[in-house]
């Protein structure tokens, strides 16, 4: 097959995608928008905050525009949104993209790090349990996946944080430095977060790899490969986990938005100031425009995630279609 | 394989053969034992807390497990830790049959009209599941607890909502795979109505894939639960709940570690133990394996 049948199915599969995300994001702004019905009461009261004029009541109610009739609201969130217009949050007093675009790094730099933990971790631990299907490793790597599966991050990133960061204080219990000071410190903040953050997507890696790959190790070119006197090691890396990776990209781009959510938990712990404390911090103060804004930015980094697994998809296996 | 069937493959009934499926593996009678203790105390946590949970003891703080009256010690404020978790089981329990509630009224009518009735039922619902499913789940329960205002019942119905994309997903799958049956088209072809066809044939046939997608998400549930109350979003202090008595015990950690390491067993436990099973019912249900 050459490259160009590839690359022409990809765009055609990439086309088809983008296509079906204006319907999705649609209901997903509308969704959002939506959330200030949900608040209690009048929202203007409500966002202005206890003890709040009636002067600032009815200054927030002409701000957020809700005087207006509803599908001029929407219109406006929405024009607003398209021009990358989050609105200004109410704790912080700056605008929403400009707080977001401050701490993404952060929380980019603690994703990230989580990310290579769980492959780190899930992959040689999916594929020593596929290899030894059924032995005493295989259970110990089950035994180790659920509990990973089961531990919340916030209990994990907590027991680090006390007995790591605090007791022994081999590495730092709090804060987050930029890279900019230093590669070493930069990392070893993040260390504690980041594996406490990527211990769940490890397990469900190294739990869909075992099951994926165990079963692609079972099928006949396998078998060939290793009658013809191809060594083991070589059979796995090279027939093996090539095709036995495919639901573990899935895997990792689901992960991506858990991540993402978890980084609410994860950073309170840590004391960084991410976008998930952003998150907390907009939660507790019902800080409507901020939480908007959060969510819309997290949606899409999930659908951005989903799309680019779906074109490693068409890469890894140019012969079938993607769901 | 023999030519003649077994005796035991001709006399077992699908039910006798699940059960005996499940319940093979130790892990999953161990899993049904935590599931049940956790049953037990929060149906009875009233009767079966030696003390109140919310009354302090100044003479009884920081007290070791198993000292004076105190099976699981006290903690920096003297309220038995014993009382605290039995409690807290009643908030992870109540949490969690909620929001399964809040997740199932949402998304099992909408997924049984959409495979059944396919058509534009089907594209609009799954469109909007899709575009539910894009919010990364403790994100949106966030979102939602946000607007409403942190208290227990908002966490709830938060953490219900991620669920109805869920169950809507699977429910409707399983329609869809139902639907192509022959009965089923015998039914509808003698004029039997949806409804009927519904609850009669669609119903029982998808209620074994949900019910691995109802265990795991209860394991979600308590996750979520306690972390938004670990947080603050959830359950207000004093109120007890396994993620409240993390974040109280933090602070006093280098006076008394039992605080934090009785719920974080429990919490542990009890998650462990819902997906234990989910995985157990996926096995033993006779279908193909893999989670959804």
């Amino acid at each position: 097959m050459s490259a160009g049948v590839v690359g022409r199915r990809t765009l055609s599969m990439l086309g088809r995608r983008l296509v079906a995300l204006v319907p999705l994001l649609g209901i997903v702004t509308l969704a959002t928008f939506s959330l200030i019905f949900l608040i209690p009461g009048d929202p203007a009261h409500r966002i202005a905050g206890e003890g709040a004029t009636a002067e600032q009541v009815a200054a927030v109610r002409s701000d957020l525009g809700l005087d207006q009739p509803l599908h001029q609201q929407f219109l406006t969130f929405l024009g607003n949104l398209l021009q990358g217009d989050l609105g200004t949050s109410y704790t912080f007093r700056t605008p929403v993209w400009d707080m977001i675009s401050a701490r993404m790094p952060i929380t980019i730099s603690l994703t990230v790090v989580a990310m290579v933990f769980a492959l780190l971790i899930g992959i040689p631990a999916g594929v020593l349990a596929a290899r030894r299907a059924g032995k005493w490793q295989d259970r110990v790597v089950t035994v180790g996946s659920t509990l990973g599966l089961a531990t919340p991050n916030f209990v994990l990133g907590l027991l680090l944080t006390l007995v790591i960061g605090i007791k022994f204080q081999w590495l730092p219990a709090t804060g987050y430095v930029e890279m900019a000071e230093g590669f070493w410190p930069w990392l070893s903040h993040l260390l504690l977060p980041g594996f406490a953050l990527g211990v769940i997507a490890a397990a469900e890696i190294a739990r869909q790899l075992r099951a994926s790959l165990a079963d692609v190790l079972r099928q006949d070119y396998v078998r060939t490969a290793v009658a013809k006197g191809m060594l083991p090691g070589t059979v796995v890396w090279k027939h093996g986990l090539k095709n036995a990776l495919m639901p573990v990209i899935t895997v990792v781009g689901i992960q991506t938005g858990y991540l993402l959510g978890g980084t609410a938990v994860v950073e309170t712990i840590f004391g960084i100031q991410g976008l998930g404390d952003f998150a907390v911090r907009a939660v507790l103060a019902g800080d409507l425009p901020a939480i908007q804004g959060m969510v819309v930015f997290a949606v899409i980094i999930t659908v951005t995630a989903s799309l680019v697994v779906d074109l490693t998809y068409g890469y890894l296996n140019p012969r079938g279609e993607s769901q | 394989m023999s030519v003649l069937p077994t005796t035991r493959t001709v006399v077992e009934s699908p039910r006798r053969r699940f059960v005996r499926r499940f319940t093979g593996p130790w892990a999953n009678r161990f899993a049904l034992l935590v599931l049940l203790v956790w049953l037990v105390a929060a149906v009875a946590a009233p009767w079966l807390a030696p003390y109140d949970p919310l009354v302090q003891d100044i003479d009884a703080r920081r007290l070791a497990p198993l000292s004076d009256g105190h099976l699981l010690g006290t903690d920096a404020l003297g309220r038995d830790t014993l009382s605290r978790l039995l409690y807290g089981a009643r908030v992870a329990g109540l949490a969690a049959i909620t929001s399964v509630g809040v997740g199932l009224l949402g998304g099992l009518v909408p997924a049984l009209l959409a495979g059944l009735l396919r058509g534009w039922w089907d594209a609009v619902f799954s469109r909007i599941a899709d575009a539910l499913l894009s919010f990364p789940p403790l994100l949106l329960a966030l979102a939602i607890v946000g607007v409403m205002g942190p208290n227990l019942t908002n966490a709830m119905l938060a953490i219900g909502v991620v669920f109805v994309p869920r169950f809507y997903r699977v429910v409707r799958a399983a329609t869809l795979a139902v639907r192509e049956e022959t009965f089923i088209e015998a039914s509808r072809s003698i004029g039997t109505p949806t409804a009927w066809i519904l609850r009669r044939h669609v119903l029982p046939n998808v209620l074994s894939p949900l019910a691995v997608q109802i265990s795991l998400a209860f394991g979600f549930a308590i996750l979520a639960e306690s972390s938004l109350s670990f947080l603050g979003l959830g359950v207000q202090p004093p109120d007890p709940s396994w993620g409240s008595m993390l974040s109280e015990g933090r602070a006093a950690w280098f006076y008394t570690p039992w605080p934090v390491i009785v719920p974080t067993v429990t919490v542990v436990l009890t998650v462990l133990a819902c997906n234990v099973v989910g995985d157990g019912l996926s096995d033993s249900v006779g279908r193909e394996k893999g989670r959804a």
